[in-house]
């Protein structure tokens, strides 16, 4: 049973760190702006005035 | 993958600070769009940085100082689009409660996931030792996780009670706590039953409820915001040296000379100094007509200038503003509609007590049959956590997000939930005329007349000009498979109208020479005249829409404030009642008749004289073309020409309701199965878990059967 001591503080750290990672992703606006992502991979590079 | 922005740009100070303005720009609708709009302004010299939010319809520029945003605005329109500078939203305040209540979420689905995975080895027969150990970390995780994901709940409660009212967040939050206290005692005791996963799963449940809610009001709010500013909030206020200053509208004061271009609306009452024009008093006043005015006369905020560019002398700014005015009547008439108590809510004030004394009981009746208190105490937890009010806290919103969803697809925007629920007790319908039976700009009554060179002609001068003949002739030409012609020299002369040469030939688009009847404009072939004469047309639809309406037991009637005549005319034509002349307090005394008679009145208009009536009625509708203050007041807001949306929107909210009854009925037939095994003391940890998911699964798959029923009827 020993191996609970391990196992349980790991899926803790696992879902704290998804939590985490949500709460940066609100902040940082990732979830502002979901058309234009999707839109952008379709700009053509190549117009760029180079 | 964005367009490339180098360190240091013609126009940029090294060490400069750069400001940042937000412009909306309705027009971007393609990937195309945002890569000509962020490579066309970061060429511009002056400007560090452009970045498009799409969803917003928004772009956010980075520049120095000395660029102006007029400036920018004007770089934009050479690249094609329209923009206008994006004010604070005064729809936006949702967004961080939308924020906060996802951050709740994550937490409570964090929470539930950890404990759930505990509490499923209690369940599968864990040890004493074990046992009490999982309880303990489970305590530790639920704890601070129902501190942090129950405020929302918890705050929503206490106010409530501080009001001597109850709300549907009393009962959640006595049961939670309950929960929870009886939970950690069980701990404490090394008892063999803890609720936590119960009582954190309660709320993630119905937290994902509020979620829905908030993100179907914080979409449909962006999606107005974004067809908001077509109003004056400002004007280019005249200096002593000549040039003009942008002033914001607050900041007008009596004696300023706004200079105000055609297409332009007046931010400020005042009295035109210089300059012969006419004015567009149809949102102010539902007055079609177009009216002249001159030297002298007094025009009003609000108000569009048609015609030539004039100098106007503020005589009455801000607050003192015939628009102030209706601002009162608005606030007044919105006060009825705070009163209204959602379905939800409803239910709650005979679902909590009835919850409250079932547990009550249950505890009395284990009591006299002689087990202990703590035994009688565990079953009245039981019985609460059983009773959790998913069906009201998710399968409501969860509807209602679908069924919004549904209508925003066919261009309509619900603001909120209550708006759909009153929206399907409608049981009249009353209609403001210019700008929402009509489309609320010229159009030519008849292209039939002119040969296709002159349409491709015509096309070709209109296109290059901003004013609103211009741009409604474009339209219905374009509309009609019409090409331009390509034209050389062309130039605008401000209140003249368009001049070109074509193929050696001087062609012009003019006003007429002589003041006519309507609205109307010149094309000048080689010194040949053809009068274009605008109307401002019906939208296609409405006939049908009443149609629909009648089919739904809704009837119609027009309120508006134009000509008598005028709108008897119309009434005649769609063949339903019809007052005219209306001033806005006569028609919020017309709603308030109507209501007072015992019906429900919907509301649907664009103009500014139309917001006390969409505050004071039962649920409104606005035009997108509409005013912002209108679009503002109004629940709902559809977009594009047709009308037919109005009629949706209604049949769409009575099916939402149908099913919102529909899941009422199914989580009581739940609550009669489960609520007496509680009473009898048959419910562990392990049966709610089950009990509740199963319930919450069964009212939101449910619920998502609209997105089909509202697909369906593409012919409505």
């Amino acid at each position: 049973m020993s191996i609970l001591g391990f196992l349980i503080p790991l899926a803790l750290l696992m879902g704290l760190v998804g939590l985490a990672a949500f709460f940066w992703a609100m902040k940082s606006g990732q979830f502002e702006d979901l058309d234009g992502a999707a839109n952008r991979i379709l700009i053509d590079e190549e117009e760029d005035g180079q | 993958m964005n367009a490339p922005t180098p360190d240091l740009k013609p126009g940029l100070e090294a060490g400069e600070a750069c400001i940042d303005s937000r412009f909306t720009v309705p027009g971007m609708r393609c990937a195309g769009c945002i890569g000509k709009v962020e490579r066309g302004l970061s060429a511009v010299p002056g400007v560090a940085a452009a970045r498009v939010n799409f969803s917003a319809k928004r772009v956010a520029v980075s520049h120095a100082p000395s660029l102006t945003e007029d400036g920018i605005i004007e770089e934009l329109r050479k690249l094609g689009f329209e923009a206008e500078r994006a004010a604070d939203n005064p729809l936006g305040r949702d967004d961080a409660e939308t924020r906060r209540l996802l951050r709740a979420l994550a937490v409570a689905g964090f929470g539930m996931m950890n404990i759930m995975l505990l509490s499923v080895s209690v369940w599968a027969g864990a040890d004493a030792v074990t046992r009490e150990m999982f309880h303990l970390i489970s305590a530790l995780i639920a704890i601070p996780v129902i501190a942090y994901a129950g405020r929302p709940f918890f705050a929503s409660a206490l106010m409530a009670l501080r009001y001597r009212r109850t709300n549907m967040d009393v009962p959640i939050s006595i049961g939670v706590l309950l929960a929870t206290g009886l939970s950690l005692y069980e701990t404490v005791i090394g008892g063999p039953h803890a609720y936590f996963d119960g009582a954190v799963m309660l709320l993630f449940f119905l937290l994902a409820g509020r979620v829905l809610d908030a993100m179907m009001r914080s979409r449909a709010r962006s999606g107005i915001a974004s067809l908001l500013g077509r109003m004056g909030r400002g004007a280019h206020v005249m200096q002593p040296d000549g040039s003009t200053l942008y002033t914001e509208a607050e900041r007008l004061a009596p004696g300023m000379v706004m200079l105000v271009a055609a297409g332009e609306s007046l931010a400020a009452d005042g009295q035109v100094v210089e300059g012969r024009t006419t004015v567009d008093s149809s949102m102010l006043t539902g007055e079609s007509q177009p009216r002249p005015a001159g030297p002298g006369d007094t025009i009003h905020a609000g108000m569009i200038n048609l015609g030539n560019p004039v100098q106007v002398k503020v005589t009455a700014a801000a607050q003192d503003t015939a628009l102030a005015d209706i601002a009162r009547l608005m606030d007044e008439a919105g006060q009825s509609r705070s009163r209204y108590v959602r379905i939800a809510d409803k239910a709650s004030r005979i679902y909590a007590p009835a919850v409250h004394s079932l547990a009550f009981l249950s505890f009395c009746g284990w009591m006299l049959a002689g087990a202990g208190v703590y035994h009688a105490l565990t079953i009245a937890v039981a019985v609460l956590i059983i009773t959790c009010p998913c069906a009201l806290g998710l399968a409501v919103p969860a509807a209602q997000v679908v069924a919004a969803g549904a209508l925003m697809k066919r261009g309509l925007l619900i603001k909120d939930g209550s708006a759909l629920e009153r929206l399907a007790e409608v049981d009249e319908a009353l209609f403001d005329k210019t700008g929402t039976l009509t489309l609320g700009e010229p159009r030519p009554a008849d292209i039939g007349e002119l040969d296709p060179q002159a349409r491709s002609l015509a096309l070709a001068l209109a296109q290059g000009s901003r004013h609103p003949l211009s741009r409604g002739l474009a339209k219905a030409l374009r509309d009609a498979g019409t090409e331009p012609a390509v034209l050389d020299d062309l130039a605008e002369t401000a209140g003249m109208g368009m001049t070109a040469r074509f193929q050696g030939h001087d062609v012009a688009l003019v006003r007429p020479e002589a003041e006519t009847a309507g609205l109307s404009v010149d094309l000048l072939i080689d010194g040949a005249r053809t009068r274009i004469a605008f109307a401002d047309p019906l939208r296609p639809d409405v006939g049908e829409t009443i149609a629909a309406l009648a089919a739904q037991g809704v009837s119609s009637g027009i309120a508006s404030g134009d000509r008598v005549e005028t709108v008897a005319q119309v009434g005649a034509k769609l063949g339903i009642p019809a007052t005219g002349g209306m001033i806005p307090s006569d028609k919020l005394d017309l709603l308030g008749e109507r209501a007072a008679a015992g019906h429900k009145v919907l509301m649907v208009g664009d103009g500014l004289n139309d917001g006390p009536a969409l505050a004071g009625a039962h649920v409104s509708i606005a035009p997108g073309g509409a005013s912002d203050v209108s679009q503002q007041a109004a629940d709902a807001v559809f977009v594009g020409e047709r009308f037919m949306p109005v009629a949706l929107a209604v049949k769409v909210a009575r099916a939402t309701m149908g099913i919102v009854r529909q899941n009422f009925v199914l989580a009581a037939l739940y609550n009669m199965l489960a609520v007496p095994l509680a009473i009898f003391g048959f419910v562990t940890p392990l049966i709610a878990a089950v009990a509740m998911s199963a319930s919450s699964l069964l009212v939101v798959s449910n619920s998502l059967r609209l997105a089909r029923a509202a697909g369906r009827d593409d012919a409505a």
